[in-house]
C-alpha cells in the first residue's frame, strides 16, 4: 500500500538547518529555484536598503536581513535597490540618516534597521522606512525573531515596506506549493514540495513513484489537498503539513481529481468520473462527508474553483465542443452558465481573491498561455509568452500570478503581474517543476 | 491548424510501419500465432475431437497481444487498425472470467493537466465500451487516466505527442 510513498513533516530543525546553510552560502546554492527577472516595468523606483546593524554575541549566525529585503523588492520588478557600495553612509537608525546623501543618489526611499540579540536564540528585529523627499518616517516596526524565523521576519518587513510604498499588500512572506518529477521509467519520482515565495526553504512533504497532481491550499495554509495515483488509482488526500497526517477523502471508482478548498475550508470541490468515466463537478463536505453533484453533462466537467464568496463554482467543460469556462451555483441548484467566449480553448479557471479577475489557460494562436479576464469589462489579457503555459494561481494580494511554463524540456515556474508588465522566472534545475499554487496570506 | 496537426499524425502512423522508433501499430504482428499456441487448435476438423472450445491466454500480461492503442490529436475514437486487437482482448476476457484488465488512458502534454485527465479517461472508456460490446463483463475492466502525467516519450514534438496519446491495456488475474 505504501510502496515507495514517503510522507514528510514540516520539520522546524530542517528549516533552521536550511537557514544556517543558506546564510553561509549567501542564500543561493541551496535553492533549486532561483529567481531571474525576465521582463520588468519601464521605471523601477530607486530605493536603498542599508545593511542592518547588529548588537550581540553571535554575528556569524545572523542572516543578512537587508539583502533579503532588497532581493524581495527587486523581485517585485517595481523597485531597484541601489548597490551597497554606492551608499555614502550606512545608518542603522533614523536619527543617523543624512537625507542629502540619499537624494543626491536619486534614492526615493531608505530602509534602515538593526538586529539586537536578546538571548541565546532570541533577537529583536527593528526597521524604519523613510521617504527621502519628504524626510518623513513611513513605517517603524520591531518584531521578535529566532534564527529559525529570521528569514520569515525579513520577508514580513519587506511586505510592510512594499505595502507602504505601493498600496498593495506584499506577498514575500507567503509560500508556494508545487510538484516536481525526476528520473524516468522505474526510477521516476514525484514530489510535492512547499517553499517560500522566493524559492528558499524548500521542503518535500510527500514523494511517490506514482504521479502526484493538483495541490490546493486550505484557506488557513495548514493543509494541502492533492491527487495521488498510488496503487494505480487516483485518490484525493488532505495532508496536514505540521504533522504529516493525511486523510484519503475521496477514492471512488474512476477519476478522483481536481480538489479545491471552499473559502471557509469546510468543503472541497472535486471532479469524479465514476465507472463510466463521465467527469462531473461535485462538492464534498469534509465534516459530514456528504457529496453534492453540481453537473450531470456527458462532457468533461472538471477543474472546479470557488468564487471568493463561496457561492459559485467556476469550472472547465467541453460541452460546447472545445473546453470553455462555466459557472454554477455551489449549492447544486441552478444551471451552468458559460463565461468564456473568446478563443477555442479556455481551461483551469482561477478567480483572483478580490474577485475582479479570472485567470485561465488560453489557446492563443497555437500557444497555450495564461490569460486573465476582467470580470466587469469581460476583456481578455494574455499575460505569458510561452507555448505550453499552464496552472495559473493568484497570489493572495490578487496582484501577481504564478504558473508553469516549459524551458529546455523541463517545467519551470514563472510569476507575472496581473497587468502583464512584470514577468520573472523561478528557474528550476534539472528537474521538472509544475503545478505551482500560491498560499493564502500567513496568519499572525 | 487542427487539420494540419491531424494530417501530421496520420503521416507519422504511415511512417511508423517502416520506422523503428515507433511501436508497430499493426495488430496482426502482435496477435495470437496459431502455429505455436496450443490453445488455438480446438474445433478444427471432424476427427472425433468436435466440441472443443477456444480459451484465452491466462498468463500475466498475456504477452502475445499488442497492448498499446494510439489516438489522433484531440480524438478518443478508435482508429480502424485497432479493431482486431481490441476484439482479441475482448475475446480473451469473454473466455476467461478470471481475467482482468486495467485500461490506462493517457494524453499528450498540451493544455491543462486536469482536463487532460479527462481526455485520457475518454480514450480508456472508448476501449472499455468496445470490450463490453464484444463480450467482456464490466467487472473485468478497470479504467484509470494518467492524463499527461506518465508520458511514454518526453519530447515536446509531434512524434512524442503521438506516442503519448494512448491507452495501455494491462492484463492480469
Amino acid at each position: 500500500m505504501n510502496n515507495g510513498i514517503r510522507i514528510m513533516l514540516k520539520l522546524t530543525n530542517r528549516v533552521a538547518l536550511a537557514f544556517l546553510l543558506s546564510a553561509l552560502l549567501g542564500g543561493q546554492a541551496l535553492a533549486e529555484l532561483t529567481i531571474r527577472i525576465t521582463q520588468g516595468v519601464g521605471k523601477q523606483t530607486p530605493v536603498a536598503i542599508v545593511p542592518f546593524g547588529f548588537q550581540g554575541t553571535t554575528p556569524d549566525e545572523v542572516l543578512d536581513i537587508a539583502s533579503v529585503i532588497a532581493a524581495d523588492l527587486a523581485r517585485s520588478g517595481r523597485f531597484a535597490p541601489i548597490p551597497v557600495a554606492d551608499m555614502l553612509q550606512k545608518p542603522t537608525t533614523g536619527t543617523e540618516i543624512d537625507f542629502d546623501d540619499w537624494s543626491i543618489l536619486g534614492v526615493e526611499a531608505v530602509v534602515v534597521g538593526r538586529l539586537e540579540q536578546t538571548g541565546a536564540n532570541a533577537y529583536s528585529l527593528q526597521f524604519q522606512l523613510f521617504d527621502v523627499f519628504r524626510r518623513q518616517q513611513l513605517v517603524g516596526y520591531r518584531m521578535p525573531a529566532s534564527r529559525g524565523t529570521m528569514r520569515k521576519a525579513a520577508h514580513r518587513a519587506a511586505d510592510m515596506i512594499y505595502e507602504k510604498l505601493t498600496g498593495i499588500p506584499g506577498v514575500f512572506g507567503t509560500q508556494v506549493a508545487y510538484v516536481t518529477a525526476k528520473g524516468s521509467g522505474n526510477s521516476r519520482l514525484y514530489s510535492l514540495v512547499i517553499s517560500d515565495a522566493d524559492g528558499e526553504n524548500e521542503q518535500t512533504i510527500m514523494e511517490s513513484p506514482d504521479p502526484i497532481m493538483s495541490p490546493a491550499w486550505s484557506p488557513d495554509s495548514r493543509q494541502l489537498a492533492y491527487v495521488s495515483f498510488e496503487d494505480n488509482v487516483s485518490s484525493v488526500f488532505v495532508q496536514t503539513l505540521r504533522t504529516g497526517n493525511r486523510i484519503k477523502v475521496s477514492s471512488r471508482p474512476g477519476i478522483n481529481g481536481a480538489p479545491a478548498f471552499s473559502p471557509d475550508g469546510r468543503q472541497l470541490v472535486l471532479t469524479l468520473g465514476g465507472a463510466d468515466g463521465n467527469l462531473d463537478i461535485h462538492v464534498l463536505d469534509l465534516t459530514s462527508r456528504e457529496l453534492t453533484r453540481l453537473t450531470t453533462n456527458r462532457a468533461i466537467d472538471t477543474e472546479g474553483s470557488w468564487s471568493p464568496d463561496g457561492k459559485e463554482i467556476f469550472f472547465t467543460s467541453d460541452r460546447s465542443g472545445g473546453p470553455q469556462i462555466y459557472r454554477v451555483s455551489a449549492d447544486g441548484r441552478g444551471t451552468p452558465e458559460r463565461v468564456t467566449f473568446e478563443g477555442s480553448y479556455n481551461a483551469r479557471p482561477r478567480l483572483s481573491p478580490d474577485g475582479s479577475k479570472l485567470a485561465m489557460v488560453h489557446l492563443d494562436r497555437g500557444n497555450y498561455r495564461i490569460a486573465v479576464m476582467d470580470m466587469k469589462r469581460k476583456d481578455l489579457l494574455v499575460l505569458s509568452a510561452g507555448s505550453q503555459d499552464e496552472s495559473p494561481s493568484f497570489a493572495p494580494n490578487s496582484d501577481t500570478l504564478i504558473y508553469a511554463t516549459r524551458q529546455g524540456g523541463n517545467g519551470v515556474l514563472e510569476t507575472v503581474s496581473a497587468d502583464g508588465l512584470v514577468r520573472q522566472q523561478l528557474a528550476g534545475g534539472q528537474i521538472d517543476v509544475r503545478e505551482p499554487v500560491w498560499s493564502p496570506f500567513p496568519r499572525f | 491548424m487542427k487539420f494540419h496537426l491531424i494530417l501530421g499524425a496520420a503521416l507519422l502512423v504511415v511512417a511508423g510501419c517502416s520506422s523503428p522508433t515507433l511501436p508497430d501499430p499493426d495488430p496482426t504482428s502482435g496477435g495470437i500465432d496459431d502455429t505455436d499456441d496450443g490453445s488455438s487448435t480446438a474445433g478444427m476438423g471432424r476427427d472425433g475431437l468436435e466440441g472443443g472450445e477456444e480459451f484465452g491466454d491466462d498468463r500475466m500480461g498475456a504477452g502475445e497481444l499488442g497492448t498499446i492503442i494510439y489516438f489522433d490529436f484531440d480524438q478518443s475514437e478508435l482508429r480502424p487498425e485497432y479493431t482486431d486487437l481490441v476484439a482479441q482482448h475482448a475475446n480473451q476476457l469473454a473466455n476467461n472470467s478470471r481475467l482482468r484488465v486495467r485500461l490506462e488512458g493517457h494524453a499528450d502534454e498540451r493544455g491543462s493537466r486536469e482536463y487532460n485527465i479527462g481526455l485520457g479517461e475518454r480514450r480508456a472508456q472508448a476501449v472499455r465500451r468496445m470490450l463490453l460490446i464484444q463480450g467482456a463483463s464490466a467487472s473485468q475492466i478497470a479504467t484509470v487516466s494518467f492524463g499527461e502525467e506518465r508520458p511514454a516519450a518526453f519530447g515536446s514534438d509531434e512524434e512524442s505527442y503521438s506516442l503519448n496519446r494512448r491507452v495501455e491495456i494491462k492484463v492480469g488475474n
